[in-house]
């Protein structure tokens, strides 16, 4: 399995990301832009506790493998310490940066989408099993772009792990139409902006059923 | 509109130049194994010493050809410089399409890709249909054409075969030699310099000869073109397809996961999955599907009935289902009450229908009439086909035969197996379900009178049970892509 590769082009930051995926309507995750700690404490006073607080900025791309993701912040302590951390962590290379505080979501179920540029067959969504054990269970069925519903639901149906998207732990069954409207979008996306390189949603949690991106990255050409 | 083909697949007359008197050289084979099977047109030959090989006119040169002959294709066996004017002689003969086997092209470094390339230019400018160069042949049982230097020469059919790889060309034609499940176009692409795999694909879902198409296919050009023809082709016929070099990493330059997993043989997979075409991954496997696309019906649906005269068989046989597309009827009350007016209470009452050795003279056609024609059940797998027979060749071979009323079993058992797979073959046919046959014997004891009937009813006697769901399931597959995309029961 080979790790992801020298980029081609520069990276959104996540924010950034999000929003363009949101604008092809794939269900994103709420997420606040805070400069400093009191900033991310008042953003996670509204967004109501546990929270999630990353370091974001357009040159930070694996956020999970330097740490600089924090989980499960209870209370407005846990929240500044955080902040305050994650911001002592950013090197001169990172350029701008800020942190990102969002609601902790919950699912038991993750999965991964994404959109590449094949150099044989051109642009293709990705689907399948996420988190970090991602590439290690490589459960992923790709679909060259352009591509329609009975497609997309056909990748999805090619997933060797299908238990996991039957009711799983209390969850109900992955809502096929809403996993089948992610990958519609991404397809979407992928024909609009041909500037885009890659995007990677990983994890797209699967919330009481329904797909949802809590952290997604975008390639564009440099 | 596909490109015209007709000339290479259908022609009037053929000659061979560069023929040779030498029974090792490509120039000999070519014309003997286009006169050994019997082209029915007139085959010329043409070299520098004229006079007569195997039967065949020789002409020192395309321009001697006589005037009278329809010829629509040469065989080109001449060495890559003299190429550019057998094409030129080719084209002021009328003769419309040329299959180049001779090496030293695309496949031989820079300087053969530029000779290549001019080939090519020179061919289109002709107007003649160039298939090869570097290729080994070209076969086309309706008009009894095998022109190409290499074996076998297949039974007729109708799987169409194109293939990146003649050797591989020559390894679906034993497999049909084998099966007996024919063959009614098969070309050896070689470089592929001017007429690629999807041209002859495209041919061949235009061509009433050909059921389904079969190719082997390794370096496309352009992915992209591939991809969008291939998708029109499967909406016309089932195409089955092998991909060499496919597990190859990718050189994706991206920062992301998705393009880290983005393998060649993943996106292929996708690539496959939405154009409905059927990926195998070995050319035994390939086979088999085309062989089945060719030889079953589709089935209305993915629910499965297995008949077994033994519990181990059907138990892995279930197994094998339940890991595919396909699903194991819950037998239905109806079916059960019927079978049970068949066979005394031992057998299994369930799917898989296992007889448990409960069966008498007409059981094993009667029960699967029964179940074949049953509403509920789309395919039946059948086991068990030849274990009588394997019997009665012990008891032939055997030093007590043909006393204590040997002869009399042995003929029964043989009759009875006989009997079996044409019974399978006719409820297949009246149904319109598949109706598959597994067991090891069709190559332990390919001559077993089980096996040798399957194959005499025109269809695979699979050698095992996984094989059959298999090809079932790809059967189903195809089915089902069809019936969603024209908005049907399944539509996901």
């Amino acid at each position: 399995m080979t790790a992801p590769g020298p980029t081609a082009g520069r990276t959104l930051a996540e924010d950034d990301s999000a929003a363009l995926l949101a604008e092809f309507g794939i269900p994103v995750a709420p997420a606040t832009r805070c400069a400093d700690p009191d900033a991310a404490v008042e953003a996670a006073d509204a967004i109501g506790y546990p929270v999630v607080a990353k370091l974001v900025g357009d040159a930070i791309a694996h956020k999970t493998e330097r740490g600089l993701v924090r989980l499960s912040l209870r209370d407005p302590d846990a929240v500044r310490d955080a902040a305050t951390a994650l911001l002592a962590a950013s090197t001169p290379a990172d350029g701008e940066v800020a942190v990102l505080v969002a609601p902790m979501l919950r699912g038991a179920r993750e999965l991964v989408a994404g959109v590449v540029r094949d150099p044989q067959f051109g642009p293709c969504v990705m689907i399948g099993l996420g988190g970090v054990l991602t590439e290690a269970l490589a459960d992923v069925a790709f679909v060259p772009v352009p591509l329609d519903a009975l497609d997309a639901a056909e990748a999805i149906e090619s997933l060797t792990a299908q238990a996991l998207l039957g009711p799983v732990r209390g969850e109900p069954a992955v809502d096929r139409d809403a996993l089948t409207a992610v990958l519609l979008g991404l397809g979407a996306l992928a024909e609009a902006r041909p500037d885009v390189v890659s995007v990677d949603v990983n994890p797209l949690i699967v919330v009481d059923g329904r797909p949802v991106a809590v952290d997604a990255l975008v390639e564009v050409d440099a | 509109m596909s490109r015209d083909l007709s000339p290479l697949f259908a022609p009037r007359g053929v000659v061979v130049v560069g023929a040779s008197s030498h029974p090792g050289k490509f120039g000999f084979v070519a014309l003997h194994n286009l006169r050994a099977a019997g082209f029915a047109g007139p085959v010329l030959a043409t070299n520098r010493d004229g006079g007569e090989l195997l039967g065949a006119p020789v002409y020192p040169s395309i321009d001697d050809l006589p005037a009278d002959v329809d010829l629509d294709l040469a065989f080109v066996c001449t060495p890559a410089a003299a190429n550019p004017d057998v094409l030129r002689a080719c084209a002021r003969r009328g003769i419309r399409a040329a299959f180049i086997a001779s090496a030293g092209y695309g496949e031989a470094g820079e300087e053969g890709r530029r000779v290549q390339d001019e080939l090519v230019a020179l061919a289109d400018e002709l107007g003649i249909v160039l298939a090869g160069p570097n290729g080994q042949g070209v076969v086309s049982t309706p008009v009894g054409l095998c022109a190409q230097i290499v074996a076998p020469y297949p039974p007729r059919g109708s799987i169409g075969i194109a293939s990146q790889s003649g050797n591989f060309v020559s390894s679906f034609m034993n497999l049909a030699v084998a099966t007996g499940v024919g063959i009614s176009r098969a070309v050896s692409a070689g470089n592929a310099a001017a007429v690629g795999i999807a041209d002859y694909l495209e041919w061949f879902a235009d061509d009433p000869e050909t059921r389904v198409g079969l190719a082997y296919v390794e370096g496309l050009v352009d992915g992209r073109d591939f991809a969008r023809r291939l998708r029109a082709v499967t909406e016309r016929m089932p195409v089955v397809l092998v991909k060499g070099g496919a597990t190859a990493g990718g050189q994706r330059a991206a920062a992301s996961h998705t393009g880290a997993l983005a393998s060649d043989d993943r996106v292929f997979d996708g690539v496959c999955r939405q154009a409905g075409a059927v990926r195998a991954g070995s050319i035994e496997e390939a086979f088999e599907a085309a062989a089945t696309f060719a030889t079953q019906p589709a089935p209305p649906g993915g629910r499965v009935a297995i008949l077994t005269t033994a519990g181990g068989w059907g138990v892995v046989t279930a197994d094998a289902v339940h890991r595919s597309s396909l699903t194991l009827l819950p037998l239905p009350d109806d079916l059960r009450a019927a079978i049970d007016e068949k066979l005394p209470p031992r057998w299994s009452r369930n799917n898989p229908i296992d007889f448990a050795g409960a069966e008498t003279r007409d059981t094993i056609p009667e029960v699967l009439d029964l179940v074949t024609a049953h509403p509920d059940v789309d395919a039946v797998v059948m086991l068990g086909l030849g274990i009588q027979s394997n019997q009665a060749r012990l008891m032939r071979e055997g030093r007590y035969f043909p006393d204590h009323g040997l002869e009399r079993i042995v003929g029964y058992h043989e009759r009875q197996d006989d009997r079996f797979a044409r019974a399978a073959a006719e409820a297949s046919d009246r149904t319109g379900k598949p109706v598959l046959i597994a067991t090891e014997l069709a190559v332990a004891d390919p001559d077993n009178a089980g096996p040798a009937a399957v194959r005499d009813t025109g269809r695979v006697c699979y050698p095992s049970a996984d094989r059959a769901v298999r090809a079932l399931a790809q059967l189903w597959d195809d089915a089902r892509h069809r019936r969603r995309r024209a908005g049907g029961p399944d539509a996901a």
